[in-house]
Order: C-alpha cells, then structure tokens, then sequence
C-alpha cells in the first residue's frame, strides 16, 4: 500500500500551460459564483473554502508526513476562539485576527509536535485523539471562563464590506476567505513542491533513510505539526468569523473525524484533494439528511464506505489514475500494484 | 434543489425582501405563506451525540401529519421542514439560514439546543423571523426587549432550581447539600438558579459540587464523592442517564440524602424504573407534562388521546419516552398560535399572536398549569407543581409555582 | 480514608469495563493489526441483540452464549462483505470504512430500539457481596468474567497452532501464505473473534452504564487508552491498563484536579507514558528494520 501513497504523492505531468490556463478558468468561475447563487449557497461555499484550508494543513501532516491526527478540531478550536476573543474582548478588526490565531497555532502545534515525535501510528492516534476530545472540556475550564464565555461561548459580528464596495456580507466574506485560502494555497503548494516537501515525503515513507540522508527528522516532524496547524488555525478564525459563533460545542470530536475523513476522501497528499474534501464534509451530511430523517448517519457511514470502495485513493487519487488512463489512450488498462 | 432552482428562490428571496409584506385582498402574508400552505422550518439534533432528542421533531412532524389530514389550520396545509444539526451550532446556522433564505419557511419553530439557539439568535431578529419555541430551558429566550423575534417554550431551568431552594429553606434550612451537574449550559443554569434562590445562605448550605461530561461512562467517582461530603442533601441536575445511574449508585453505596431531581429527568419510564423505583423513593422533583409511565395518568383523558395518536401517526416511536409527549404538546401551542393569526400570516403577526397566548391549556400538560404570554412575557410555561415519588408514581402536592 | 479507598475500589470497577473493551482491540490488532474504530459500537449492537433475545423470553444464559455466537458471525461478515474490498487501500482509508462502519451501527441501533436508556439484566446476584457497601456483585463478577477471557486469550494465542496462524497472518502476511495459512480467513476469524469478545463486554458492561446507542462512545476512547498504555500486543498489559487507567481517573478527578478536567489529565499522563515507553508498559519494543 505504501507504493500506491508514494504513486499520488508524485507530481502529474501536465503541460504547465494548459494546467495555468485551467486554473484562470476556474478562478474566475469562482469569482462569479456569489452573483450566480444565493447567499445561503454563498454562506456554504464559504465554509468550503474555510475547509478546504483545514484539509489542505492536515494533508500536510498526515498525506505528506505520514503522521495521523485525530485532533484537529482543536486547533481549528483555538483559532476560532483567539479570532473570537480578540474581536469580542479587545475590539481587534477581524482581518487582523487572522494572522494572530496563525501564529498562535504554529506554536501550539510546534509544541504538541515535540513529544508527539517519539509516538508513530496508534500512539499518536491515540495522543491527538486525546486532544481533540480534552479540547472542549479545556475550553470550559472555569479559569479562563472570563475569557472564553464558559459554557455560553461567544457571539461576534460579522463584518461589513470595506470601501463601500457594493458586496453584502456574504459575498464580501466569500472574497475575503478566498483571498486567504489563495495565499495559504501559495504557501502550502511553495512549501511541498519544495525541499520541504520532498523531506516530509521522505521521511514517511523511508524514516531511516532519510535520517541517514541528513534530514532532520524530528525538525521537519514537529515542523510539520506547526505548520498544519498553522492552516489549522487560519481556517479557524476565519470559520469563527463566518459562523459568527463560537462555543465549546461547535468543536467536538466529531469535527476532528469529519477533517480526516475529509482528508482521506479528497485524496491524501494531494493538494486539490483539499477542495474535494471540503466539498464532502460540507455537502455529503446533508445529502445524507435529505435521504433519511430516521437514520442519517447510516447512510452518511454508507456514503463514506461507498468513496472508499469506489476512489480507494480518494478523489483526488481518482482523477489522477483516470487522467493517466486517458493519456495511454492504448486500450489496456492499467494494473493496480497492490 | 438543483442549481437553477438556487437561482430561482435567490431571486424569489431578493424579490420578497424588496417588496416586504404585500397585501392581497383582506388576506395579508409573507414568505412561506399562501391560501394553501404555510412553511414552518426546525431543527433537530437527529445525528450526533444529542440524538435522544431527535424524537421531539419527529413527534411533532407526526402531529402536523395529523392536523394536515384534518384539514390543516384556517384551510392551510403545513409544510414542516425539520433539518438536522447534529447539535454543532455552526451546523444549526447553515440549516436556519437555508430554511430562512433558500425554503422560505414562514417561521422557525422548536431549534433545540442552548448553543445552537444562540448561534441563530442574532440572524433570526436581524431577519426578523420568528424564532418559537425553542427548545432549551435557558432563561435568556425571554427577553422581548432585546430579542422580539425569539421565544422559549419550556419553563426555564433557574426558575426550577429556584422551586427547590425555597422548598429546601422551607422544609430543611440546615440542608448540608451536595450537587451533581452537567458541566455545560444547562446545569450550570441549575446551579445558579438554586444558589440564586438559597441567597446569602448558598455559600454556608451548598458544601460540595462536583461535575461530570457527557463523555464520562459512568458517576459512580462523583457520587462516592459527594458521599464522602457528608452531605445530607442532594442536588440532582443530570440528563436521563447520569440521573438514573446516580439514583442507584447513591442507594447502592448506602447514602440516603434528601434528594432533589431536576425535571430533565424525573421520567419514570426512562430515568426511575432503570434506576429501579425502590431505590427513588422520596425523591423531589417539578413537573409540568403528563409522564406516559405514572400510573396517575392511565386512563387520563389526555394521555389516552396522545396514546391513540402515537399508535397511528408515529407507531415506531417509544410510548415511554416522555420527549414524544414533549413534542406533541409543543407543536399544539404552535398550531394555536397559527391559529389565532387567521389569514394574516405576516412574521409581525405571528409574534403578535404567540405573545398573545391566554389561558390556553394543552390536555397533556399537569392539569390547571394553563399557558400565558404577553408582548412583555415570552415566557410560555412558567407553571410547575412539586411531587414526590412513592415508589409508584409521582404525587403532587403543594401549590402551583409561577403565574 | 474511607472515601479514597471507595474511590480506588470504584476506579477498579470501572477500570474492569475498559479492560474488557481492550480486550477486544488487542484481539483485532494481533488479528489484523488494524484498531477497529468501531469496535465499540459493534459491542454495542451486539449487547442490543442479547437483549431483544432476554425479551424475547430466552433464559439469560443462552441468549449471552447465542449472542456471542451471532457477534462472532457479524464480525466475520462484516470482516468479508465490507472490510475485505478494501484490503489492499492505503491505511487511512481503511480507517475511514470503520468509521463509516461506526456512525452506521451507531445510528441502525438508534433507530431500531429508539434512544430511551434500557436496564440490561445482570446473570450475579442483585445483593452486594460480603455485606460492603463499596461494590456490587455484578462489578466483581464483571472482573472475573474479563479475567477469564483474558486467560482464554492468552492460551489461545500462545498455545493453539490457529492462535499462532493467526498472528503470523497479521504480522507477515507474505511469509504465512507460503507456509500454507489462509490469510483471508485468519483476519476474517480475527474479526469474528474480536466481535465475540465485545459482545461479552458489552453485555457486562451495559447493567453498570445502561444500554442506549452512544454506550460505548465514552468507554472506547479509555479502552484504547488502556490498551496502548499496557501494550497493545499484550493482553494482560491491556487489562492491567484498564485498571490503571479507572483508577487513575478516579483518584486525579476526587482528589487533584476536579472533575471537569479529569479526561484531560488522565490522558496527558498516559501520553507521558507513552512518550517514555513508546511500545506501552507492557508491550514488546519493535526494532525497525531499514
């Protein structure tokens, strides 16, 4: 199985062109899509976008790294909240609260990531599923209830467009999250198709080898860790932002299961697969919803075993396997190495 | 919904917010209402960890079958649109602005949940649309003056606790008393309401409080804890399984405290018969809806018509569990306020009526506890009767708390 | 002094029902060396079965012993219909299949038997033991019970030729289907097996917490806590884990820091652990090879 990771992890080759070309197009489909729906339909895109970030720290982790979290949702967590606070307690403008519950996430993450390095597999399962489940229970503590509002969380405004742009609130602040997801898209595509991401991408796949290569290892880990939390983060305060909400049970464990499943879904180490994954955990719930008010996570649990038989590498995986059919155009299809 | 069906109602919403509310004839309506049907929309926690009250909405959507296949209200069939939020408030703000901006619903009745109502709270008054009866017994839902389009339902949680300390200074004013609570919004709604209500003497009478969360196996370490307090006194705030496995821890390790259960919880179906009833005798609580379990109400006229109506409009529900009871006389006071609007279906009129409620009784409510609103009172329940629980059923006495 | 001793007695009980949840994972891991995410919830299902059975009329002993058998048949159906597709996928997609394969049991018992708690009855007897108040029967015969599989476990592992074809299939699948073992069945078994042992668990532990569908959600996050602290590949490591880890909980919440953060704790002392003894207390240290 480890070579079929290794396989999605290689970067396609397509002209550069058609690809640049292509990404034009659909950046200015995206552009126009608040004036071609609805706000609600514009709210949701939002949250995508805001996913999508996750996805795309979280792929950085686990796809690039080979190290699983089962905890996101607590950085996610911490960023809605410092985004939440700032704005809420000190009247900080909400694009400045960005950066901060960036940074602030870097150096949890970085943190976390330390001992984190000394654990593989189950353990740091189990160590990041940890956190994700404590994180809520943190968030109440009745120390820094002044702080976090406790059990009530807290409320925030959303804001209103600059400049007198002539945009409502819900299109402003799809631009707005879109700008920051392109400037996070930037720098985790600069970062992985880089040193950086050939040393992430060697150190999960042959540990030793790399170590003896002279990668620093428990550097890049723990730097791995920041990072993804970082985007985390980003994705955090910008979703505290849209909801105009937060509280300790906005981040549940479920949330934390949603983003790999989100993660794994969209494709593992692929960048993209961060849209297809956003997409998912947005739409796929309440699809599953529409379908049965009795039961709707057993059909959300069919959909998810559905993706998984049908796009084993997730979709991302997919496209790439059927791109690479189309080019061969020959008619024998292609083995999969197991 | 398809793409081009988004497209549709987006205009249809940008339409509507231009033309506000239009009149036709002497018939006057707003969005989600016609001569033929009116829109309401609800969320329910059907997924997550909050599922055991999914029941509620489905309740009440067996009800509104019942009343369309009457002939709806004033010649208005119902459309009820329940979406689930999985109880995660940003969840519940993605479903009510889909049900506001992309349904239409007239109203948003029954949202369940603190945090999820306060999550929607804002939009919904900035939207002016009536956010009715939702489900939580937080007090803040009744503050007309800052929030004129939000309305509760239930009696609130302080105002219980409330009932037990004056009953405590009443009955047992050197009370040593030990508390148990959920450790989120709900129980700390409990605990502040009672230390509000013993006033200046909370802080010598309350001697330990410890918590739990929801995601703790059992309370069996809390109730040896609060044991150990030598408390004489128990303050029981807990959701129906934490009450019934402290009831039996408390009885099985031999602590025989006065003890105070908070109505959450005082179902005899799903919280004391598990718990075994020899082991709950004596135990304080409020009540204000019929239990299906207290043999008191066997042949009660009210209950046996919500038993006639679960056995044909919702068979697979579960006639022990006092929620389906919940959601049916709920949606009644719905209906009645659908009722009282006649063909004026505006969001403004709705409010109007629901705040214009007087004297109306639901038959699966306690006897006598009648349901009143005004435009300065959102506060439809405020009722409550203390019983204590003799093994068999619950046996009321004393007069009836609130107006 | 009282009250501290209650409260150890206490976490010893409930360390009693993460140990036998372990139990479970560590028979799935040895198995398939996979952790069933939805281990729990299969547990769960299963215990929801044995009590259609006991109000059905049937005795409670045949319908624990039938449960078993039905929970040993589901795991290995589950293990051939669902799992087996996916075999060959990257990991983490299998790890999304079983949280499919939670949320789909979770919400199939939810909606079969309804949401209300309901009393499991337990086969001890209703009076406590030696006249003390601080645990009941049914917790001390839980113990035994949990201790009594482990003992089969471990005999089955160590001594029986299919205990020893099945860690050989899990450990290196390659190697084991030279020698002649049928890989596919050996996990199938693996899954069956593991599934019998939740149900057993499940089953002690549903007359402590109630039966309802989120029974287990709580429990399956401290079970593997347990089970990695003792060591995953060592079944009595995960009981004694188990135990540490109740107590743990108990002592830290009454005593150190309070309820409301005792989880929290609880767990960032068993990741010191872990950071210390990466393999668990008791497990084996793996020697990577390059």
């Amino acid at each position: 199985m480890t070579t079929e990771i290794a396989l999605s992890a290689a970067p396609a080759a397509r002209p550069a062109r058609s690809r640049l070309a292509g990404l034009a197009v659909l950046f200015i489909v995206v552009c126009a899509l608040p004036f071609l729906v609805s706000s609600y339909t514009t709210f949701q895109l939002t949250l995508v976008i805001v996913y999508s970030i996750v996805l795309l720290g979280l792929n950085i982790l686990t796809g690039y790294n080979g190290q699983i979290s089962l905890g996101h949702g607590a950085f996610y967590a911490i960023g809605a909240y410092v985004a939440a606070i700032l704005m809420d307690k000190y009247g900080v403008p909400y694009w400045a609260t960005i950066p901060v519950s960036g940074a602030l996430c870097l150096v949890v993450g970085f943190l976390f990531g330390l001992p984190a390095l000394r654990l593989e597999g189950l353990y740091l399962a189990l160590a990041t599923f940890a956190l994700g489940v404590s994180m809520p229970q943190l968030i109440k503590y009745k120390g820094i209830d002044t702080w976090t509002g406790g059990v009530q969380g807290i409320t925030i405004l959303k804001p209103d467009p600059p400049f007198g742009l002539p945009l409502n609130q819900d299109q402003w602040l799809f631009y707005f999250c879109l700008a920051v997801a392109a400037v996070m898209f930037w720098l985790g595509w600069n970062l992985l198709r880089g040193r950086v991401g050939r040393a992430l991408i060697a150190i999960r796949d042959q540990p030793i080898a790399a170590e003896a290569m002279g990668v620093n290892n428990a550097m890049y880990k723990s730097l791995a860790f920041g990072v993804s939390a970082m985007f985390t983060g980003v994705a955090g305060a910008l979703g505290a932002i849209a909801v105009q909400f937060v509280a300790p049970d906005s981040f549940s464990i479920f949330l934390s299961i949603s983003f790999l499943v989100g993660v794994v879904i969209g494709g593992i180490a692929s960048i993209s697969g961060a849209i297809w994954g956003a997409l998912f955990i947005q739409f796929v719930p309440n699809i599953a919803d529409q379908i049965s008010k009795a039961a709707p996570w057993a059909i959300y649990g069919v959909f998810l075993i559905g993706f998984m038989y049908v796009m084993p590498v997730g979709v991302a995986g997919a496209i790439r396997i059927f791109w690479a059919r189309m080019k061969r155009k020959a008619g024998s299809s292609p083995q999969r190495s197991g | 919904m398809s793409a081009k069906q988004l497209v549709v109602s987006a205009g249809v919403s940008i339409g509507l917010a231009l033309a506000a509310p239009y009149a036709l004839a002497q018939k006057k309506y707003d969005a989600g209402a016609s001569d033929t049907e009116i829109k309401i929309g609800n969320t329910m926690p059907y997924s997550g960890p909050a599922s055991a009250y999914g029941t509620i909405g489905k309740a009440a959507a067996a009800y509104i079958k019942k009343i369309n296949e009457e002939g709806g209200v004033n010649g208005r069939k119902i459309n009820f649109i329940s979406v689930d939020d999985g109880y995660s408030p940003p969840k519940t703000v993605e479903m009510a602005r889909k049900l506001v901006e992309q349904d239409q619903v007239l109203l948003l009745w029954g949202p369940l949940g603190t945090p999820s109502n306060t999550a929607i709270q804002k939009y919904m008054n900035a939207k002016k649309v009536p956010q009715l009866h939702v489900y939580t017994g937080a007090t803040k839902w009744n503050d007309p003056k800052n929030f004129p389009w939000t309305m509760g339902w239930q009696p609130s949680y302080q105002a219980e606790a409330r009932i037990y300390a004056a009953h405590l200074l009443k009955t047992k004013p050197d009370a040593k008393v030990a508390i148990l609570y959920q450790n989120d919004d709900y129980g700390k709604d409990y605990l502040k309401g009672f230390k509000d209500g013993l006033g200046a003497k909370a802080a010598t009478m309350i001697i330990k409080e410890v918590s739990y969360e929801t995601s703790d196996p059992t309370v069996d370490s809390q109730i040896v804890q609060l044991q150990g307090s030598g408390a004489d006194v128990f303050f029981n705030i807990t959701t129906p399984k934490f009450a019934a496995q402290a009831i039996r821890k408390a009885y099985d390790i031999g602590w025989k405290p006065v003890q105070y259960l908070n109505s959450v919880s005082a179902s005899i179906g799903s919280v004391l018969k598990p718990a075994g009833v020899e082991k709950a005798v004596g135990i304080f609580s409020v009540e204000y809806l019929k239990d299906p379990q207290d043999p008191a109400f066997a042949n009660d006229k009210g209950m046996n018509e919500w038993r006639e109506f679960m056995k044909k409009y919702y068979p697979e529900g579960n006639i022990t569990d006092v929620f389906n009871v919940s959601g049916y006389a709920s949606i009644q006071t719905l209906i009645q306020v659908l009722k009282q609007c006649g063909d004026n279906l505006t969001r403004e009129n709705v409010m109007k009526q629901a705040a214009n409620l007087k004297n109306f009784e639901v038959n699966v409510l306690l006897d006598g506890i009648k349901i009143n609103t005004s435009p300065t009172d959102f506060a439809p329940i405020e009722q409550e009767q203390m019983a204590k629980f003799d093994g068999k059923e619950w046996v009321r006495f004393g007069e009836t708390f609130g107006k | 002094m009282e009250t501290f001793l209650h409260q150890v007695i206490a976490g010893l009980a409930t360390g009693g029902i993460y140990a036998s949840v372990a139990l479970a994972l560590v028979m799935i891991y040895q198995a398939t060396h996979h952790v069933n995410f939805a281990q729990g919830e299969i547990a769960m299902f299963s215990t929801y079965i044995a009590w259609s059975l006991i109000q059905a009329g049937m005795p409670y002993w045949v319908a624990f012993f039938l449960t078993i058998v039905i929970a040993f048949v589901l795991g290995v159906l589950v293990e051939r219909i669902i799992v087996r597709p996916v075999e060959q996928a990257p990991v983490l997609s299998v790890v999304v299949v079983f949280i499919g394969l939670l949320v789909i049991f979770n919400s199939l018992a939810g909606w079969i038997y309804t949401y209300t708690i309901k009393t499991f009855p337990s086969p001890f007897p209703e009076k406590p033991p030696f006249g003390t108040h601080l645990v009941s029967s049914h917790e001390i015969g839980a113990v035994g019970v949990t201790l009594v599989v482990l003992a089969l476990l471990y005999s089955f592992f160590r001594f029986t030729p299919l205990g020893l074809a099945m860690r050989a299939a899990a450990q290196n699948p390659e190697s084991s289907r030279l020698v002649g073992i049928r890989v596919g069945w050996m996990l199938a078994l693996g899954w069956g097996l593991a599934s019998a042992i939740g149900a057993i668990a499940g089953m002690m532990v549903a007359p402590i917490v109630f039966l309802d569908p989120n029974m287990m959600s709580g429990i399956l996050l401290y079970a593997f806590a347990a089970a990695l602290v003792g060591g995953i590949d060592n079944p009595g490591g995960a009981v004694l884990g188990g135990f540490i880890v109740g107590v743990l909980e108990n002592v830290l919440g009454a005593y150190v820091i309070g309820n409301d953060l005792k989880l929290s704790v609880a767990l960032v002392l068993i990741i010191g652990v872990l950071v210390i003894r990466p393999s668990g207390l008791f497990g084996r240290v793996h020697v990577t090879r390059v």
